[in-house]
């Protein structure tokens, strides 16, 4: 066993040596990998934080959101149903939530007003998103006028600023009383944008939406596990808009780091030769090879992945923020919270790591099998 | 030592290029001697070196080592006693560049793992009998071609082998330095082991150190004395 040791710590040093004696060559091969582990980790480490972050964001949310419809499109709840879901069994909390959109010209941008459930501000006073604090200039105690689509002008005063840690839900939010929140859209007393319903029993949230959907016919029920897939499956586009995008990049890239992996210098070839007939078996000169290649490709899968880790977690991710985030006008900043899925890594490392060392190995295979003799004739 | 019973050997075989370069050689060469092949270029002095040091198989033919028949091993075997019983000097060294002179020496070392200070007491040991310690550091590219081959014989003689196979030492070194490897040739022999050296040089050839001229020509031996 402390042989085979002494054997392997050989074969990395003359390994080491060889590597150093070309240096530009395996410091470009070296470059051009880091760069293509990188990008590709970079785009999982972010659309998987991403689909976490949501998952998490949701997992606050109520368990089913019901909708009414009118010629297939969202409308208003009108008085009335809130008592007709109370008597769904398996329902434990039920409420009518008020939100709307509301486009502010002054900055192009659309920001979410809403009234919060626990009625905890007063009239005339608003809580708004990080988003608007940065874009409008606004803090604590400033007033702000948005002028209604019935066109009559709207004054607040802000109480506070919703603090930086929830910006990834509400960055552009605008939180205001009930009263206002009519006032300001016309919003007849007693309807409702929609409804959130609590179901205490997560197997019975399925029945439960066939209930409503049974006792109010011109209703849509939302389940939080739908809103949960379509937001993965929104990132796993982004991810996959992203690939498809750079995927000439990559393949080039992979071209580049095959073509000098696998392509054997006359020098090389003759140093095989020499490395045979001074006693090196097949086996010991594959074996160098080996080493050389996961040398580089490990070396490069793990600057390549830190870089990556670094660019998404502590960079926000600055490259691809505006293809993987989304496309609003009001970006939220947020820091996403490290997260790595062992099985995303191990996908990454085999497709970086293995595909290399098989470039490495294949033509040396052929060098490595002739005979040693060559070397005699000069 | 070594006998070779009815070699032939053939390059490019079944081809239209198909070439024999060995042609019947019946050969015995013993051992604690030094034996000179000689012959003009093309007349099979390197091929029949290469089947000796187990660099190749012959064709056709038997090559028996110290009575056991090795023409037919694989390749594994035949690496393994190329390693253990022969070094080898190559008529352009075939040193690696961008090494130094100590790492050069020890390379056929590496595939025994023997630890590392053995290997390099007896690279330094071999380093200071060819008077060559004072550049153990330098890289050999760096080196006249004297020293150069002094690089090469002491890498042939790391894994202190029982037979020396030199092709053409000569051939790119002036006179004095042809004088100062016949030298160390004597020293080598003196100490009991085979050599086997091909040359057409008569400083080799005729010199007192070689017990055993055979002289070759296509493919064939001519002479034995």
């Amino acid at each position: 066993m402390k042989l085979w040791f002494e054997k392997q710590r050989y074969l990395i040093d003359f390994t080491l040596a060889s590597m150093a004696r070309r240096k530009a060559r395996n410091l470009g091969l070296l470059g051009v990998y880091t760069v293509l582990v990188f990008v590709l980790a970079s785009v999982a480490l972010y659309t998987h934080a991403l689909r976490v972050e949501a998952a998490k964001v949701l997992a606050a949310s109520p368990e089913v959101i019901l909708q009414r419809l009118v010629a297939g499109r969202h409308d208003l709840i009108p008085p009335g149903y809130l008592e007709k879901v109370g008597r769904i069994r398996g329902v434990q909390k039920k409420e009518g939530r008020l939100w709307g959109y509301y486009y502010d010209a002054v900055v192009k941008a659309n920001y979410t007003f809403m009234v919060p459930n626990d009625a905890s501000i007063a009239k005339g006073e608003i809580v708004v998103g990080p988003a608007l604090e940065r874009s409008r200039g606004l803090a604590a105690g400033n007033g702000i006028s948005f002028r209604s689509y019935s066109g009559k002008l709207h004054t607040f005063i802000v109480a506070s600023v919703l603090p930086q840690a929830s910006e990834i839900a509400s960055a552009d939010l605008v939180l205001m009383h009930e009263e206002d929140f009519r006032a300001f859209f016309d919003y007849p007393v007693g309807h409702y944008t929609d409804i959130a319903l609590s179901v205490a029993n997560p197997l019975e949230v399925r029945n439960v939406a066939l209930k409503l959907a049974a006792a109010l016919p011109d209703s849509r029920p939302i389940l939080r596990d739908e809103v949960l897939r379509t937001y993965a499956s929104i990132f796993d586009w982004r991810e996959g808009i992203v690939l498809a995008l750079l995927s000439a990049a990559i393949l080039a890239f992979g071209i580049l780091a095959w073509e000098k992996a696998s392509g054997l210098s006359a020098d090389e070839k003759r140093e095989i030769g020499i490395l045979k007939a001074i006693g090196w078996e097949t086996g010991d000169i594959i074996k160098m090879k080996f080493w050389e290649g996961l040398l580089i490709s490990l070396t490069a899968f793990l600057a390549g992945f830190v870089a990556a880790y670094l660019h998404v977690f502590y960079f926000a991710a600055t490259l691809f923020e505006p293809v993987l985030k989304g496309w609003a006008v009001l970006y939220p900043e947020f820091r996403l919270t490290p997260h790595i899925d062992g099985l995303q890594v191990a996908t990454l490392f085999f497709f970086t790591v293995f595909p290399y060392a098989a470039a490495v190995l294949a033509p040396i295979w052929k060098a490595a099998i002739t005979d040693p003799d060559a070397v005699m004739r000069g | 030592m070594i006998e070779l019973a009815g070699i032939r050997k053939a390059f490019n075989q079944g081809q239209h290029n198909e070439y024999w370069a060995l042609n019947g050689i019946d050969l015995a060469i013993e051992a604690n001697k030094v034996t000179a092949l000689r012959g003009p270029s093309g007349s099979g002095k390197t091929t029949l070196l290469t089947l000796v040091g187990c660099l190749a198989r012959p064709t056709e033919g038997r090559v028996r080592l110290k009575g056991e028949d090795i023409s037919g091993l694989p390749e594994r075997f035949l690496t393994d006693i190329r390693r253990r019983t022969f070094g080898f000097v190559f008529q352009q060294f075939n040193l690696i560049k961008g090494l130094s002179a100590l790492d050069n020496i020890i390379l056929p070392a590496y595939p025994t793992g023997e630890p590392r200070r053995e290997l390099l007491e007896r690279a330094e040991a071999l380093l200071a009998r060819l008077n060559l310690g004072h550049r153990r550091e330098a890289k050999v590219e760096w080196l006249s071609g004297g020293e150069q081959q002094r690089v090469a014989i002491c890498r042939a003689l790391i894994n202190d082998p029982e037979a020396l196979i030199a092709d053409e030492p000569t051939a790119n070194l002036d006179t004095h330095l042809a004088k100062e490897f016949m030298a160390i040739l004597e020293g080598l022999a003196g100490e009991g082991r085979t050599i086997l050296l091909t040359s057409h040089d008569p400083l080799v050839t005729e010199s007192a150190v070689v017990d055993r001229g055979v002289e070759m020509r296509d493919g064939q031996i001519v002479d034995d004395r």
